[in-house]
C-alpha cells in the first residue's frame, strides 16, 4: 500500500516513473480555464478519464451495443461477452475468488444500500446493532440510520483522535454480541486516512458481526485485494478511479450473496416468473434487475485494464511523494492548519486557513484554474466532530503532479492577498 | 487578480466580513429566523425588532463564507429604521442584481451602498450566499421562527 512505503523507496520509485506520458492519456487534463491551465485536484469527488476508457464507450455503441443475457443474435452475444468480461476484470482487480461475487451496481451509494436493505432487512433486528466510524461518508452513514430506524436497531460510532485516526481499541470495544454488522472506510474521502482492515475484520468476525468497507476513495490509490482483508463486502465507485460514471461494484462473499434475499424486482433476477411464485436467479444476476449499465460496466473494464498496465509499486510510490511533498508545502503557509494528519494516509490534503472560509477559497482558485473541493464533503458529523462547519479539500490520483502543488500554493498565496 | 474577483471581493465586502456589523444577537426580538446553506455548510440567525411596522434594530450571528457574512452585515446596516415594505422591496431589487446582474429596472444605485454585492452575478455559485441572509431577513420579519434553507 503506497503509505506504507519508506520515503527513501518511494522517492527512488517515483522518479522512474513517467508521469507526462501518463498525463498524455488524460485529454481532460490539456483543456484550459479562464485561459489558465487546468489543474485538477479534486480527484476524490470523481476522477478524470483516459482516452482508453472513453474509446471503450464510444467502441461499445458504435460496434457491440445489444441488450445482455437475453437475444440469441450476434450482437447479443458480443455485447453479453463484454459485459461478463468486465465482470472477469473486477474479479482480477480485487482478486475474489468468484467473477460471480461481483455484482455491477451505479455506484458505491448503491452497492451499500443494497446491502442495508437485504442483508441488513435478513439479519439486523430489534435490538441488534449496526456499527460504523467518527469518518463515514454520507453514504456509509445514512442507509444504515434508515436501516436501523425500519428495524429498532442501534446505530453505534467508534471514535477518531484529532489526527483523524480510529481508535481502535474504542473500535474494538463497541463489537458487542448484539453487532450484527461494521460498515468502515477504507479510505477517508476527508482526511485520507487509510484504516487498518485487517485488524477491523479479524475483530469483527471474532465476534461474529460481518464487514462492509467503503472503498471508493482506496480503489484507485491502494492495490484492494478482498480476500487477504477477508472483508465480506466491499463496494466502489467506477468514476473515482479513472472510469465511467454511473457504474460501480459491490463484492460479496459467495456464501452470503446465495442466502440474501434479492434487491429490487424485475427482468434478469429471476429464474422463473408466475403470478404465485417467482424463483430467483444466482448471483450476481439475482442482484441486478432490469438492462445494467453496459457501456458502463465495459468502460470500467478499461479503467482496470488501464490501471493494470501502470506498474502498480511506481504509481504507489509516485502518489505518495506528490502526498509528501504537497504535506511539506502547504505546511509551510502562515495560518495553514492540515486537518487529517494520519500516520498512514493517502491521496487527500484537508485544511483550513486562518479567518478564511473554504468557499471563497475556492471561488478564488478556480479563477487561476485550479479545481478543489469545499464545504463538508459529505460528512457532517465528521465536520461537527473535528469543530469546522467545511474545509478546503485537495485531492489527487494517479496524474498529479508537484507543478499542481506549486499552483496550489501559488494560489493560496493569492487569497491571502484578497483577505489581507 | 482578475477584474471579476476584484469586483466580488470590494474592499468593503471584506471589511464587512472581517468586521461584521451588528453581529449580535437581539435580546428583544420581535422576529428570529435561522438560515441555513446545506451545501457549504453557512449558518445565520438574523434577529429584527419591530416597532409600528418599522425596523427599529436588526442584527445576525453565525458562520459562513465572506459573501454570506458581508451580504448579512450589509443588510442589517442598510434596513435599520426602514419598514417591512421597503425592506422587502430592497430584497426585490438585490436579488435581481445578484441572479440576473444590472439592467434597466434595476441598476447598482438602486440598492445604495449593497451595490457592491452587484459583482456576485458574475459567480452563479455564490449566489445563494449572497441571498441567505436574506431569506432569513424575509422569514424573520414574518415572525415565522422557521428554518430556512437555500435547497
Amino acid at each position: 500500500m503506497s503509505a506504507l512505503l519508506t520515503r527513501s523507496s518511494a522517492q527512488e520509485r517515483a522518479s522512474d516513473f513517467d508521469i507526462e506520458r501518463l498525463r498524455r492519456h488524460f485529454p481532460i487534463l490539456g483543456e484550459k480555464v479562464y485561459g489558465k491551465p487546468l489543474v485538477y485536484l479534486d480527484n476524490a469527488a470523481t476522477s478524470q478519464k483516459p482516452q482508453a476508457v472513453i474509446d471503450a464507450l464510444s467502441r461499445f455503441y458504435s460496434k457491440d451495443n445489444a441488450n445482455v443475457h437475453r437475444g440469441v443474435h450476434y450482437l447479443a452475444e458480443r455485447a453479453t461477452e463484454e459485459y461478463e468480461g468486465a465482470r472477469a476484470k473486477v474479479r482480477r482487480f480485487l482478486n475474489a475468488e468468484h467473477a460471480s461475487e461481483i455484482i455491477f451496481v451505479r455506484g458505491t451509494t448503491e452497492a451499500i444500500n443494497l446491502v442495508a436493505q437485504t442483508y441488513g432487512k435478513a439479519h439486523v433486528g430489534a435490538g441488534d446493532e449496526v456499527l460504523i466510524t467518527a469518518m463515514e461518508h454520507h453514504s456509509n452513514i445514512v442507509p444504515w440510520q434508515m436501516l436501523c430506524e425500519d428495524k429498532g436497531a442501534r446505530l453505534r460510532v467508534a471514535p477518531i483522535n484529532d489526527a483523524g485516526e480510529l481508535l481502535l481499541e474504542e473500535f474494538e470495544k463497541l463489537i458487542g454480541p448484539s453487532t450484527r454488522l461494521v460498515a468502515v472506510t477504507h479510505v477517508s474521502n476527508v482526511l485520507g486516512t487509510i484504516n487498518p482492515i485487517r485488524r477491523i475484520v479479524e475483530m469483527a468476525h471474532a465476534r461474529g458481526a460481518r464487514v462492509l468497507v467503503d472503498g471508493a476513495q482506496a480503489a484507485p490509490h491502494l492495490k484492494v485485494n478482498v480476500q487477504a482483508l477477508g472483508c465480506d463486502f466491499y463496494a466502489l465507485s467506477g468514476h473515482k478511479m479513472y472510469g465511467p460514471t454511473g457504474i460501480g461494484v459491490l463484492y460479496g462473499r459467495s456464501e452470503l450473496l446465495e442466502e440474501m434475499p434479492p434487491y429490487q424486482g424485475g427482468g434478469d433476477m429471476i429464474l422463473s416468473v408466475s403470478f404465485e411464485k417467482t424463483v430467483y436467479n444466482k448471483p450476481p444476476n439475482k442482484f441486478e434487475a432490469g438492462t445494467p449499465d453496459m457501456a458502463g460496466a465495459v468502460g470500467l473494464g478499461a479503467a482496470i485494464d488501464f490501471l493494470a498496465g501502470l506498474e502498480h509499486d511506481a504509481l504507489a510510490a509516485h502518489e505518495h511523494e506528490v502526498l509528501a511533498y504537497g504535506i511539506r508545502a502547504l505546511s509551510e503557509i502562515r495560518g495553514l492548519r492540515l486537518i487529517g494528519t494520519a500516520h498512514t494516509k493517502a491521496s487527500v490534503l484537508s485544511f483550513m486557513l486562518d479567518g478564511i472560509h473554504p468557499h471563497d477559497i475556492a471561488t478564488i482558485l478556480d479563477r487561476e484554474g485550479i479545481a478543489i473541493r469545499a464545504g463538508h464533503h459529505c460528512a457532517q458529523p465528521l465536520m461537527k466532530r473535528l469543530g469546522v462547519a467545511a474545509t478546503t479539500r485537495a485531492s489527487l490520483a494517479c496524474y498529479s503532479t508537484r507543478q499542481d502543488i506549486d499552483a496550489l500554493v501559488a494560489g493560496l498565496r493569492k487569497v491571502q492577498e484578497v483577505f489581507r | 487578480m482578475n477584474s471579476e474577483l476584484r469586483d466580488l471581493y470590494q474592499d468593503v465586502v471584506i471589511d464587512h466580513s472581517k468586521q461584521p456589523r451588528n453581529f449580535r444577537k437581539l435580546e428583544d426580538a420581535t422576529g428570529t429566523a435561522e438560515g441555513f446553506n446545506p451545501l457549504c455548510g453557512d449558518h445565520l440567525t438574523v434577529y429584527v425588532k419591530l416597532a409600528g411596522g418599522v425596523i427599529e434594530d436588526i442584527a445576525f450571528q453565525g458562520d459562513g463564507c465572506a459573501i454570506s457574512k458581508a451580504s448579512a452585515s450589509l443588510m442589517t446596516t442598510a434596513l435599520k429604521g426602514k419598514n417591512e415594505e421597503e425592506a422587502l422591496a430592497l430584497f426585490g431589487h438585490i436579488h435581481t442584481l445578484l441572479t440576473v446582474g444590472p439592467n434597466d429596472e434595476v441598476k447598482p444605485e438602486d440598492v445604495g451602498k449593497l451595490a457592491v454585492l452587484s459583482g456576485v452575478w458574475e459567480f452563479p455559485t455564490r449566489v445563494k450566499c449572497a441571498t441567505l441572509a436574506w431569506h432569513t431577513l424575509r422569514s424573520a420579519l414574518e415572525g415565522k421562527d422557521e428554518r430556512v434553507s437555500t435547497e
